[in-house]
């Protein structure tokens, strides 16, 4: 993190742009090829790494999308932070901006309502394997009970999602997954 | 914490089916006082979002603020998961290009994310301080086994509505298990499964609806 990592902050200000108008689902159905990108291609981070980027978002309040200016952060500091938010962003605001005001009057259009009737199955397959990827790592009986109780508490529950993940640090500095 | 504008009794908080040709809501829209108010609105929204700033955003746009009803609520929402970007970002672009354009687009956008962005760095770099200490390690761990079923858990509760997607079951399984083999298992990239399943889906999706007027 000291001098300015042109090359480092111009990858991923490419890869970024594309990603964010692959985001469909949000920031997160990106996270598996970000995964890619960075643990499994390049070798830029370690599972662990990434894993806990996304934990330390989860733990911060604010669009889950924050966990793309922490793996910026991670990669090159504050100018990481900025390079990947930026180009995560502003893409997709042009599109959303566009699209919003293009297709208002277009809604109860069979071509556009099969878009979306069709789109929803895939956005929740793209959660899945956010969270199934994201479960790997942990490796051990323990962390995959913990990420079960998580995934049924939010389901079944309307409990506050800082306390989950409170629970979840506590039972890590306890030693126990 | 701002005041509650009520102008009235709601007669809509135990109303019955949406869909009303007109809908009663409307009666009792506010309008955001500037762009400022907007982004002083989001901003409040992403600082207290852990997660959650979905169902937030609900509570506070239609029953707080009063700026938009559930019906126009719902509609939002679904065009912004329906595009790529994060769906909350979206979501604020779209209810700030409704009241100021390009603006308050632009200040609910920032409202939205500058907060939260602040947090979010500080506590990264906390961690990268302290990374190695077997607590850290251990405590972003537990949070990492947390947040992956914190994804499963809303991905359960989201699967819920499509019980009644015109897809039918089978066509809701297919998309989702493809897309989920595509992705979790044969880690293919992003772009190419997007390319084959979105084309697929939106097909299937066009041959059921047409296929008389159940839905």
């Amino acid at each position: 993190m000291n001098a300015l990592n042109w090359e480092l902050l111009g990858f991923l200000f490419q890869h970024f742009l594309v990603l964010s108008l692959l985001a469909i689902g949000g920031a997160t159905s990106v996270a598996p090829d970000m995964h890619r990108l960075l643990v499994v291609q390049h070798g830029l981070m370690s599972d662990a790494q990434f894993t806990a980027s996304i934990a330390i978002a989860q733990a911060a309040p604010g669009p889950n999308l924050l966990f793309v200016a922490v793996l910026g952060y991670q990669l090159a500091g504050l100018p990481g932070a900025a390079v990947t938010m930026i180009a995560m962003l502003a893409p997709s605001t042009l599109l959303t901006l566009a699209v919003t005001r293009w297709s208002q009057a277009r809604a109860e259009q069979r071509a556009v309502q099969a878009f979306k009737i069709g789109l929803a199955p895939l956005t929740l397959a793209l959660f899945v394997a956010t969270g199934w990827l994201l479960a790997l790592p942990g490796g051990s009986w323990q962390a995959y009970a913990l990420t079960a109780g998580a995934a049924v508490l939010v389901w079944r529950t309307r409990i506050h999602l800082l306390w989950l993940i409170a629970g979840g640090a506590a039972v890590g500095m306890a030693g126990w997954v | 914490m701002r005041d509650d504008p009520r102008a009235g009794p709601d007669p809509t908080l135990a109303s019955g089916p949406p869909g009303l040709p007109v809908d009663p809501e409307l009666a009792g829209l506010q309008q955001p006082a500037s762009a400022m108010a907007l982004f002083l609105a989001f901003s409040a929204l992403g600082i207290q979002g852990f997660g959650g700033v979905i169902a937030l955003a609900q509570r506070m746009l239609c029953e707080q603020r009063r700026w938009m009803t559930r019906a126009q609520y719902l509609e939002v929402l679904s065009i912004a998961q329906l595009l790529p970007g994060p769906n909350v970002c979206n979501m604020a672009l779209m209810v700030g290009d409704r009241h100021f354009g390009t603006r308050g687009a632009f200040a609910a956008l920032a409202g939205i994310i500058l907060l939260p962005l602040v947090v979010v760095v500080a506590l990264a770099a906390l961690a990268a301080q302290h990374a190695g200490q077997p607590l850290v390690d251990g405590a972003l761990r537990g949070m990492g086994a947390v947040a992956a079923g914190m994804i499963l858990g809303t991905a359960v509760k989201l699967a819920g509505p499509l019980r009644r997607s015109p897809l039918g079951l089978a066509g809701v399984l297919t998309i989702a298990v493809a897309g989920f083999v595509a992705i979790a298992v044969l880690r293919l990239p992003l772009v190419w499964v997007l390319l084959t399943l979105v084309p697929l889906a939106w097909l299937i999706a066009w041959w059921r609806l047409g296929r008389g007027d159940r839905a």
